[in-house]
């Protein structure tokens, strides 16, 4: 019996017990659910119900006061296939995907790589330089651009006084140098953002590796194959999307450098849907929300596919 | 490397070569032809706004995720990491009809809701966190620290690096921004630097030295932060890639 009641004593201590643990951990969930509802729902309303608003959109025609559902439902989507212009964006938007951001990336990891190297004398100096152009803005750095590539410009006075051309050269008058240009640009702006994300990569692996490396013989070549790029692999493959995630979206480059000209030839995705959304006069946002959706279906896919060839891990 | 180096350099040569002792000149024409110092002070309060808010909201949400994580709240992050791959164009017109509706046009409400919260900054915050020493935590508990004040007092202090890397980033991207303002701060009277600059090239004839004193007031504010926080900003990217 005494035994009896010191045995259930004893059970309710536990259970006491295991009650308040259980609502000090119920108090830490509530609270870690608290610290990422704000986040949360600012993201649900700021981009996940435009999303859907946007592909609601995209089914309807008419201006904004009098929209109306399309007839046929997929009228803005089959538009898009007559529309040259549309096509033409959509080319020049994957010309500058497919010729930029690799240049771009190589570019950056060769650079880091330089200057993770601790003989290198300036180190800090040099990473300064290499970020600065990010410092600018996008809209300052295109126009620093427009200046420069000018037909009374920097580098026409440049290539005229050193005998290249004949007469001065209207590079953003032509759609093929104006795209040059606009690559250009980018590589300029965006190198040295993506390095910095490479260096703190390599930050992360072991000097030591590198020397064992040298003692085995490896050339400095290999060492960059076998070891630096395995190593670097996460990396690589956020600011590939982030690149690409970039590049669909161009803008600013488009629009300031050269306003999509000359006749619309350089004019990037964002811009053309930018412009039937807000631009001269008609706002077709039926129209914009459907190209729009399309954009972010391209953006969706190639980092799937991006992460799927990537993630080797299992 | 030497191209970014040789850019800036000839940019600022072709302006003092071309434009010589004109610098005083420039400078109070772009006065006088623009509002400099008012925009400055937009692009200032906005950029400054959100930078702050982002980081308290996007910080508290890393921490969040990462030192209190179960299965919904991994479920519920690869869901918002979704959100990055949605393209600003796409969001533009409806985000546009919410923020007309709520009558923010021209408010500096307009210019951060948008980016208040960002995937791309909780995920940042929630990798860094993983260096975060838990058994502080613990403790701070034992010694009957409320869970807010752990995050208070002890991760927000840790985290210094983060948040510098954070604080760059985001008051960059905020400062830069130009479409989005465009679209909804459509009053001369809050327009912001990218859209005063972008004026200055809109018409037929192009003052390239007072274009190029208005880039400059564009980009120092940047480089400054940039030049401030850059021994904290490598250190914060360092551990995000982790």
């Amino acid at each position: 019996m005494l035994a009896g009641s010191l045995i259930s004593l004893k059970e309710e201590q536990i259970l006491e017990k295991k009650k308040k643990g259980s609502t000090l951990l119920a108090k830490q969930k509530r609270a870690g659910w608290g610290f990422v509802i704000p986040a949360t729902a600012f993201i649900m309303v700021m981009s996940f119900w435009p999303m859907i608003e946007a592909l609601l959109t995209s089914f309807k025609t008419g201006s904004s006061a009098s929209m109306k559902w399309a007839n046929p439902l997929t009228f803005n989507y089959t538009r898009m296939l007559q529309d040259k212009l549309f096509q033409t964006s959509m080319g020049n938007t994957f010309l500058y995907l497919i010729i930029e951001v690799p240049i771009m990336l190589v570019l950056a990891i060769l650079l880091a790589q330089l200057l993770n190297n601790r003989d290198l004398k300036f180190r800090g100096l040099f990473r300064t330089l290499v970020f600065l152009p990010c410092a600018t803005s996008l809209v300052s750095y295109s126009l620093i651009f427009k200046s420069l590539f000018a037909t009374q410009g920097l580098i026409n006075t440049i290539f005229v006084n050193l005998g290249i051309f004949t007469e001065n050269y209207n590079f953003l008058g032509n759609p093929g140098s104006a795209r040059v240009v606009i690559i250009l640009a980018l590589i300029w702006r965006w190198t040295g953002y993506n390095m910095v994300f490479y260096l703190a990569g390599l930050q992360n692996i072991q000097y030591s590796v590198y020397e064992a490396a040298k003692i085995d013989g490896a050339s400095g070549w290999k060492t960059f194959w076998h070891i630096t790029v395995p190593l670097l692999k996460p990396v690589i493959i956020m600011t590939f999307i982030m690149s690409i995630n970039g590049t669909l979206q161009l803008f600013d480059e488009s629009v300031n450098l050269t306003k999509g000209g000359p006749a619309n030839s350089t004019i990037t995705m964002s811009h053309y849907i930018f412009n039937n959304s807000f631009g001269q006069g008609v706002a077709n946002f039926g129209y914009a929300s459907a190209m729009s959706f399309v954009v972010f279906i391209l953006v969706a896919v190639l980092a799937l596919i991006n992460l799927k060839v990537g993630d080797t891990r299992d | 490397m030497i191209t970014a180096a040789t850019n800036t350099t000839l940019d600022v040569a072709t302006g003092k070569i071309v434009f010589g002792g004109e610098a005083i000149n420039n400078f109070t024409k772009l006065v006088q032809s623009e509002p400099l110092l008012q925009d400055m002070t937009n692009s200032f309060v906005y950029s400054t706004v959100l930078t702050i808010l982002c980081l308290a909201i996007c910080s508290l949400a890393g921490y969040g995720f990462e030192l209190y994580h179960d299965k919904g709240k991994d479920r519920l992050f690869g869901i918002l990491l979704l959100a990055m791959m949605i393209p600003g164009v796409a969001t533009m017109i409806p985000l546009f009809k919410i923020v007309s509706a709520g009558h923010l046009l021209n408010t500096v409400w307009a210019f951060i809701l948008p980016t208040i919260s960002t995937p791309f900054m909780i995920m940042m915050f929630r990798q860094n966190s993983r260096n975060f020493p838990v058994d502080i935590m613990e403790a701070a508990r034992l010694d009957g620290l409320s869970e807010f004040k752990i995050f208070y007092k002890m991760y927000m202090p840790v985290m210094k690096s983060t948040y510098a890397a954070a604080a760059v980033i985001t008051f960059m991207n905020a400062w830069n921004a130009y479409m989005w303002p465009k679209v909804v701060m459509t009053d001369p009277k809050a327009q912001t630097m990218p859209m005063l600059i972008a004026n200055l090239a809109a018409g037929y004839t192009i003052d390239y030295g007072v274009l190029m004193m208005g880039v400059l007031f564009c980009s120092i504010p940047t480089m400054i932060i940039f030049f401030v926080l850059q021994k904290q900003f490598t250190e914060g990217i360092t551990g995000s890639v982790k």
